[in-house]
């Protein structure tokens, strides 16, 4: 076991988890939705976008729609310096709340009682839509988001162990995990657990025991909005807010094949397997067969799970009666 | 309900346990576009009554079971509740008013143990909130045990405490049927709807169910309003009945009196196909 008295190896593993707490936060958005509505939600990486446009616009004082306003004569782009990093990151929460409303209205409402797969298109459709919207509003140029966090290589980890762990990354991990620690405190609650559960199995069922469709989805889609905030912020800044952070939520669908799509654990589990095994894979194995590994590993893991483990680490058992 | 208590009834509906009308029909029409699924009908359910909806396949007897559950809103007519004119409302909210139901095809948390589903039965009588969870823990874990202990009530009452953990979409039919109206009854309903509770299910199942209704009305009181197909369960257990053929009313009598209406043996006891 040479490699375990290598540094080298240390670093690669907690840079690996680091990487994968990042994942985990892209792919808890979609457990939150799968879990309480059936729905594989396409769109959450491009919520993850648009929140992240949303805070910049906010942070940088952007008028919405300015490309649209220039039609009638309005020529600024910006009505100020902007607000602080607090306001505007309330103001993003509030702006994703009201998004998770409009969709509940416009998409979900009249798609009562319809196939998991019908409610899917939706999502396809709904993750253009909101592209494009993304793009009037705010513009397609590539953003900074700087938000506060220290960024840049851990001195002190740095001095004492001679690893160079990003700062950025240590964050995420932190934010990562009081996400987790609250979103279990509410799913603790039985009642709105099991409302949850009720919603995801039988929309009229759960009308009729006195569930609300529409309360049940705003909340849902809110939280998952807030947590597409949390990781739209988190990849903003550590890559900038682009058009192709919307596909981050590719990254996400391995993470949930590993996980389980209906389990929270199940989704940091995947995020830091896959994390880990990527940059493995790629320091050990990637020399070997000419590198760029990291584009596809993560792939070929959820391909074997796929194979024999279809329904993840924890996801509940597939049961189909015939 | 002894035979006795049965002959009662066919002498006089007004006596013993019916109190005031629960619920009032008055004039609904419905329309699905050009279709028109129940039109003009009107009739009472009256508190502590078995009420049955009988009719022929695609008489709008499931389109009413709606109309009073609030899937759907009529275009015409008025919903009288508790004495109060009803205004337009969304299912859950009905739910609050205190109507539970079954459904023609059963529609369970299939996913769900027995227990859980009959939990969610509780759903109207749960006040916390899920802020209240974080905030103080003991307020949301106190009213579970509190609704748990009449579930488990619910789950002696109708037999089935041996498939408590099992989750719904593994039990046989005729235990999910059960398991269905244990939900309905966790909800304490004032009025009890059931859309066809003895569809498919061998005669000792309908045995079992016509009893569980029968001690239900019983014991709790409850009003019960239902759908079925089988003559003989209806003449056993409903107080009064109505008859809808096309969407029309055609009768509504007691059991007794419906056999021998004209009407009711043309448009449907005298149909062969039944």
């Amino acid at each position: 076991m040479f490699f375990l008295v290598d540094p080298f190896f240390y670093e690669i593993v907690i840079s690996g988890l680091l990487a994968g707490v990042m994942y985990a936060l892209v792919a808890l958005g979609f457990v939150l939705i799968f879990k309480a509505s059936g729905i594989f939600n396409f769109a959450q990486g491009v919520l993850a976008l648009f929140a992240a446009l949303t805070l910049v616009g906010f942070q940088t004082g952007q008028i919405p729609f300015a490309h649209l306003l220039s039609v009638f004569g309005l020529h600024a782009t910006h009505w100020g310096a902007g607000f602080p990093t607090v306001i505007a990151l309330l103001f993003s929460l509030l702006v994703m709340i009201g998004l998770a409303w409009l969709i509940v209205q416009i998409v979900l409402k009249p798609l009562v009682n319809q196939e998991g797969i019908i409610l899917f298109m939706a999502t396809i459709g709904l993750a253009y839509v909101l592209e494009g919207v993304g793009d009037l509003m705010w513009g397609a140029n590539v953003k900074m988001l700087d938000v506060g966090l220290p960024e840049g290589p851990s001195e002190f980890i740095l001095d004492t162990t001679d690893m160079f762990i990003d700062k950025l990354e240590i964050s995420a991990a932190v934010v990562a995990i009081v996400l987790v620690t609250v979103l279990t405190l509410f799913s603790a609650y039985t009642k709105m657990g099991r409302a949850l559960r009720a919603v995801a199995d039988d929309h009229q069922a759960a009308l009729s025991v006195g569930i609300s469709l529409e309360t049940i989805w705003w909340i849902v889609w809110s939280v998952s909005g807030i947590v597409a905030l949390v990781a739209g912020v988190m990849w903003g800044a550590k890559s900038g807010v682009q058009f192709s952070l919307s596909l981050i939520a590719l990254k996400a669908l391995p993470v949930l094949m590993l996980g389980g799509f209906t389990s929270i654990p199940g989704a940091i589990v995947g995020g830091l397997m896959i994390g880990l095994g990527e940059k493995l894979f790629e320091f050990y194995v990637g020399p070997m067969i000419g590198g760029a590994t990291e584009n596809w590993f993560a792939y070929m893991l959820a391909l074997l799970f796929l194979l024999f483990r279809p329904q993840g680490l924890f996801g509940e058992k597939i049961i189909e009666r015939v | 309900m002894s035979d006795t208590n049965k002959m009662a009834v066919a002498e006089s509906v007004s006596d013993r346990r019916f109190g005031e009308p629960i619920m009032e029909m008055k004039n609904i029409t419905m329309r699905f576009g050009g279709v028109i699924a129940i039109q003009d009908i009107s009739f009472d359910i009256l508190q502590g009554e078995i009420r049955a909806i009988i009719g022929p396949n695609g008489a709008g007897k499931s389109s009413m079971l709606n109309v009073i559950n609030g899937f759907y809103h009529p275009q015409e007519g008025e919903i009288w509740f508790g004495g109060e004119k009803r205004s337009p409302m969304k299912p859950y909210q009905i739910a609050y008013q205190g109507i539970a139901r079954t459904f023609q095809n059963i529609a369970l948390f299939k996913g769900m143990s027995t227990l859980d589903n009959i939990m969610t039965g509780r759903f109207t009588h749960m006040k916390t909130n899920i802020f209240s969870q974080v905030l103080w823990r003991g307020a949301a874990e106190k009213e579970e045990h509190e609704n748990r202990e009449i579930v488990e009530k619910v789950i002696d009452f109708l037999e089935i405490q041996s498939i408590r953990k099992t989750e719904v979409g593994k039990l046989p039919y005729g235990l999910q049927k059960r398991v269905e109206l244990g939900r309905a009854l966790a909800a304490e309903p004032k009025l009890l709807l059931l859309d066809e509770p003895m569809a498919g299910m061998n005669v000792e199942e309908k045995e079992d169910m016509s009893r569980f209704i029968l001690d239900v009305n019983d014991e709790f009181g409850t009003t019960v309003a239902l759908i079925e197909h089988d003559m003989g369960v209806v003449m056993d257990i409903a107080d009064r009945v109505v008859v809808m053929d096309y969407g029309k009313k055609i009768g509504d009598d007691t059991p007794e009196n419906i056999l021998k209406n004209q009407a009711v043996i043309d448009a449907y006891l005298g149909v062969a196909n039944d």
